[in-house]
């Protein structure tokens, strides 16, 4: 009942093997699971405080005195052009470059993990280890058109981890530097990666001219795989500048 | 192969402990920081976007 040595030495290197392909599955479930977690709040955080502290630099030397309330159009973005300045409206803000932050997305529903949440341009992977990712020809917060956004379900911070608690009527809202806007959910679709019609400003009208400002909310499906992708889209419902102060949606965290 | 790096290591038994340690040390920082990374692009777990240049642009 002896062994001979070559098959001793055979099952020692397959022995080898099969333990080293086995430590390194699990450590890179180790590294999607955990360490992609850790960097990206870190990147988050960061990320956060870089916008926070944008705003606070461009809006320091506005005067904000408001000017005395004339008999205004009922339109509040239509003022005078000799007045001081006028806050952008949604229509004049300056596209932002790839990689940067410029907004702040709130989902009260999803409170654990999208609350201000960056929203960075662009939509490569190291935008969206950063927060949400912004498609960058799409329309920009509050604007007509289509504010397209993807983000992780899985892994590298899963702001969407809970993509499947949204329902219809739940509210987005995107802080900018210039207000608060707020979107509201009317539907979702589950669609295949390769239907970029659901970013169209009009989605699924083609060249269509739009006219109405829309959120989408782009994330992977199933959670743990990506041969489709789960869509949302949202219209706007509210608009709220600087002096309005924050819509009554951002005092809900903790009851979702 | 462990065996080998084993017998080969320097010194008694606490020394080898505290290299083999070290050794595993380094394997795993530079998978987390070089090939996983790598890794993680090519696999296709983390593909959130919709993506009309499917496989020109990464967007995991």
């Amino acid at each position: 009942m002896s062994v001979s040595r070559r098959t001793r030495s055979i099952a020692r290197v397959a022995a080898d093997v099969l333990i080293t392909v086995g430590a390194l599955v699990l450590l890179f479930a180790v590294y999607q699971l955990w360490w992609t977690n850790v960097q990206a709040a870190r990147a988050t955080a960061s990320a956060r405080t870089d916008i926070v502290a944008s705003w606070e630099a461009a809006t320091s030397p506005v005067v904000t005195v408001s000017p005395p309330a004339d008999a205004g159009s009922a339109s509040g973005s239509e003022s005078g052009s000799s007045e001081a300045p006028v806050p952008d409206t949604p229509e004049t803000q300056a596209v932002p470059p790839i990689g940067k932050g410029f907004a702040l997305m709130s989902i009260p529903r999803l409170a654990d993990s999208v609350w201000e949440m960056p929203v960075i341009q662009g939509v490569s992977a190291d935008e969206l280890a950063k927060g949400i990712g912004h498609y960058p020809d799409t329309a920009l917060p509050g604007q007509i058109g289509n504010f397209a956004t993807a983000a992780h379900r899985a892994t590298n911070g899963e702001p969407f981890k809970d993509f499947d608690r949204l329902k219809k009527g739940d509210r987005v809202v995107v802080e900018t530097q210039d207000g608060w806007f707020v979107y509201e959910l009317e539907k979702d679709k589950i669609v295949l990666p390769s239907d970029t019609w659901v970013i169209d400003p009009v989605p699924g009208d083609p060249g269509a001219i739009p006219t109405e400002a829309l959120i989408t909310l782009t994330t992977c499906n199933p959670r743990w795989a990506s041969y489709e992708r789960w869509i949302w889209w949202g219209t706007l419902v509210e608009t709220r500048d600087r002096t309005q102060g924050p819509p009554a949606e951002l005092a809900e965290r903790g009851e979702a | 192969m462990y065996a080998w790096i084993w017998s080969h290591l320097p010194g008694p038994t606490a020394v080898r402990v505290l290299v083999a340690v070290l050794l595993v040390a380094v394997v795993v920082a530079v998978l987390f920081l070089f090939v996983f990374p790598w890794l993680e692009q090519v696999l296709p777990f983390g593909d959130v976007t919709v993506d009309a240049l499917a496989g020109n642009n990464s967007v995991p």
